[in-house]
């Protein structure tokens, strides 16, 4: 008998206890994925952030850290200086990424710092309750905007890729989902080329993924996964933002 | 025995290297030796300055608050420091400059026209290093022999091809005060 | 060579590969130093990071990959990279922070002031830990102590803050390495290599589970009762036959001591206690100094941070005495003098009475 399906390697025998729904257990599981078909759990160094995501460390048998919220890019910055021979990586949500670690993550891809980062959007602030997050579309109801986004007193959702591709130090950005199997093929593929791009020291590389958040969009995950299709989209359009290289 | 000395003048004078200079030579003659620039907003206003304590124990404070000594390149930094000189001590001024119409009477004022005398050895550049000379002289700081014997060590390896010229700048001052 | 690249030197020589830092004043010389030096050496590391959250956050992620390293910045930045220096104290992970202090709060001014002691000996940023906070005195002693700050570092898996001033950076004195002793090894069974042949490892400080955070809490706890009990440094002077002991550390305590030979001379017998380890905060000699006489003189170039140890110290006995000139002003030894001598006069009118 052929085994077609079975946990990944480097996972460790936990249940997810992420919501029904949630996508982070489809990422948490592709990235184990990809590690253990490119082999490289031995080289693998992962830093796990604050937020739903941080669960992962709970599931992951890989060299994990967590970081401080949104200092992600920094630590594994300060670790793949030192340990170049090394595969690391970031696992970042919204607001860690595009909130308060704007700063770390915008300075670590214009530095084309060798890493590569998980960016997950799903455009609110999913384990403090739902907040709103600079991701969050225009008239998006949430926790801390009951009237919905108004971009007047609110901003604009921010687009991680697009500012990221002004900069000079990135060498591969994708925006991908995880709404439907097609979408999770796709992701899959990219988070394995983020790594390769990485191995092949072209520049700093992340994939940004649309992610339902069912619990904190008060809908069903059904109607989460409809949701970015017809709504994320529209603002996150999917696709290959930038290589530099065919990797 | 404890001498403190402020040395000021323009930024690009060389205040701070004569400071740099005259610390760095007490230290290879084996005395306790502190040197603080001055850092910060004054360096800005154009003036620079830098306090050079010698002694012979361990030194309190690297801050001088009533020195022995000042050594002054301009005009601002004259007025400054003269007001905190101790009764009885020592400025070297240049005059080239500076004027000391309106210097303390209790104090002894050391003219020395750097400006002139440089031009003799053809170069403005060397103003910092006459005037280094002539205070030495009157001060008796540091040993000029010493200092003239382990040049390039003081002075460092990037000023090797200047060593001549510093030479000779250093004796045109030394000589120029008069015992 | 001036304080600043002297502690840079030290570090290198010590085996520091990873340093981070942003620029501020007065400890840029620091920065500059590195800059230069730290890539001379096989696999150094150098980033002037975007901000003081990134460089200490650096330090955290290049410690967890096994290098020695180290920041510095001056107390605004100090601030900002309180939140990393929590987790490296939570994470158990070594790193050697400098602190060049400056006349605060706020802004304030970048004169030599002594302004972050309660910072910096409470912690400094959230949660229950403690930092070695090593205080040194000269460019020579700034010096010696980096080799020292990193020992203790790797020795106890803990941030170690060394608190120098802007004058001790920037002043420029006479200053000999010792070069680089056989550094003994230290277990590094926590550093994130890769999963290679071994089971693989976690660095985190989140433990959602109160008794697992608890008991976590009086590990950390049992730690710092340890270098309590070991790492405690001092210096005395003069303080076998004295009526009055000052209590100074770092740069006041060099004026201290001008001030106290002055003293002297007029015949008044004062003698100075130089914490050199502000925490673990030297206690037991200033208990013991108690038995001998009755007054202590604190001074500080704050409006009075140490005194508070002092007083935990004394526990009510003695007499505390103060002068604090805070806001970057360095009082001389002459006024230090003389304000001491008008205590001493005063309390032995006292006790004649």
């Amino acid at each position: 008998m052929k085994t077609v399906y079975c946990r990944p390697k480097c996972m460790k025998e936990a249940h997810f206890h992420y919501c029904p729904g949630c996508g982070h257990g489809v990422i948490t599981r592709l990235i184990a994925e990809v590690v253990d078909e490119m082999e490289l759990r031995d080289k693998t160094i992962c830093v796990a952030p604050a937020g739903c995501g941080m669960l992962l460390y709970n599931y992951f048998d890989i060299d994990t850290i967590e970081s401080a919220h949104g200092r992600g890019a920094a630590v594994a910055t300060g670790i793949k200086r030192v340990r170049p021979e090394n595969l690391v990586f970031s696992y970042q949500g919204d607001g860690d990424l595009a909130a308060i670690g704007t700063a770390e993550g915008f300075h670590a891809a214009n530095r084309g710092e060798l890493i590569s980062v998980i960016f997950v959007n799903n455009g609110v602030y999913g384990m403090t309750g739902g907040q709103m997050a600079p991701t969050t579309m225009l008239e998006q109801v949430t926790t801390t905007s009951p009237a919905g986004r108004d971009s007047v007193l609110q901003g604009h959702p921010v687009k991680i890729c697009e500012v990221y591709a002004t900069l000079d130090g990135t060498s591969y950005l994708e925006r991908v989902a995880v709404n439907k199997p097609a979408a999770i093929i796709k992701t899959k593929k990219a988070i394995a080329k983020a790594f390769r791009h990485q191995q092949q020291k072209t520049g700093f590389s992340l994939v940004e993924i649309l992610s339902p958040c069912p619990t904190n969009w008060k809908m069903s995950p059904l109607d989460s996964c409809r949701w970015v299709d017809d709504v994320m989209t529209k603002v996150f359009p999917l696709g290959l933002i930038k290589e530099t290289k065919k990797c | 025995m404890l001498i403190r000395t402020i040395f000021s003048g323009f930024g690009g004078q060389g205040v701070l290297s004569m400071g740099y200079t005259v610390a760095n030579t007490a230290m290879l003659e084996g005395k306790y030796v502190t040197y603080l620039p001055s850092y910060g907003v004054e360096v800005r206003g154009g003036t620079a300055n830098c306090t050079v304590v010698v002694s012979d124990e361990e030194i309190a404070s690297p801050v001088a608050s009533d020195p022995e000594f000042v050594v002054v390149m301009n005009q601002p930094s004259f007025f400054r420091f003269q007001s905190i000189l101790q009764s009885g001590g020592l400025i070297c001024v240049n005059s080239s400059i500076v004027d000391t119409s309106c210097a303390r009477g209790d104090i002894e004022v050391v003219v020395v026209p750097t400006s002139e005398l440089a031009e003799k050895l053809g170069t403005i550049k060397v103003a910092n290093m006459i005037m280094m000379g002539a205070f030495i002289k009157a001060s008796n700081i540091v040993s000029f022999d010493f200092l003239m014997k382990h040049m390039a060590e003081i002075l460092g390896e990037g000023k090797a091809k200047l060593t001549k010229v510093n030479r000779e700048a250093l004796q045109l001052g030394f000589d120029y005060v008069k015992e | 060579m001036s304080g600043n690249s002297a502690v840079g030197e030290a570090a290198v020589l010590a085996g520091c590969t990873a340093y981070f830092g942003y620029p501020i004043t007065p400890q840029n010389e620091l920065t500059e130093h590195m800059a230069k030096r730290i890539v001379e050496v096989p696999g150094g590391v150098f980033i002037q990071s975007e901000s003081e959250i990134a460089a200490i956050n650096m330090v955290l992620g290049a410690s967890a990959a096994g290098a020695r390293a180290m920041t510095s910045s001056s107390g605004p930045g100090i601030s900002l990279k309180q939140e990393g220096i929590s987790y490296l104290a939570a994470d158990e992970l070594p790193a050697v922070i400098v602190n060049m202090m400056r006349g605060g709060p706020g802004m304030g001014n970048i004169s030599p002031a002594q302004s972050d002691y309660l910072q910096a000996t409470r912690g400094g940023g959230h949660g229950d830990y403690r930092t070695i906070v090593l205080a040194p005195a000269s460019v020579q002693e700034a010096a010696d102590l980096v080799y020292v700050a990193f020992d203790l570092a790797d020795t106890y898996r803990n941030p170690v803050v060394i608190l120098g001033d802007g004058m001790l950076g920037q002043m420029m004195e006479p200053v000999t390495f010792t070069t680089a002793a056989p550094r003994k090894e230290y277990p590094k069974e926590y550093v994130l290599s890769g999963a290679s042949g071994r089971p693989s490892r976690m660095i985190r400080s989140l433990l959602f589970d109160t008794k697992e955070e608890e008991e976590h809490n009086w590990k950390l706890f049992r730690k710092y009762q340890l270098m309590e009990h070991n790492e405690v440094r001092y210096e005395t002077f003069l303080l076998d036959d004295a009526d009055m002991a000052v209590l100074a550390y770092g740069i006041a305590a060099r004026i201290a001591k001008g001030a106290i030979k002055r003293l002297r001379q007029e015949g008044l017998k004062v003698g100075l206690i130089r914490p050199i380890t502000l925490w673990p905060f030297p206690m037991k000699i200033i208990q013991e100094t108690a038995k001998q006489l009755g007054d202590f003189f604190v001074f500080e170039m704050s409006t009075g941070q140490m005194i508070e140890d002092v007083k935990l110290a004394l526990e009510g006995k003695g007499h505390i005495h103060f002068y604090g000139r805070p806001g970057g002003v360095i009082p001389t030894p002459v006024e230090l003098s003389r304000i001491i001598a008008r205590h001493c006069y005063q309390s032995q009118r006292s006790k004649k009475r």
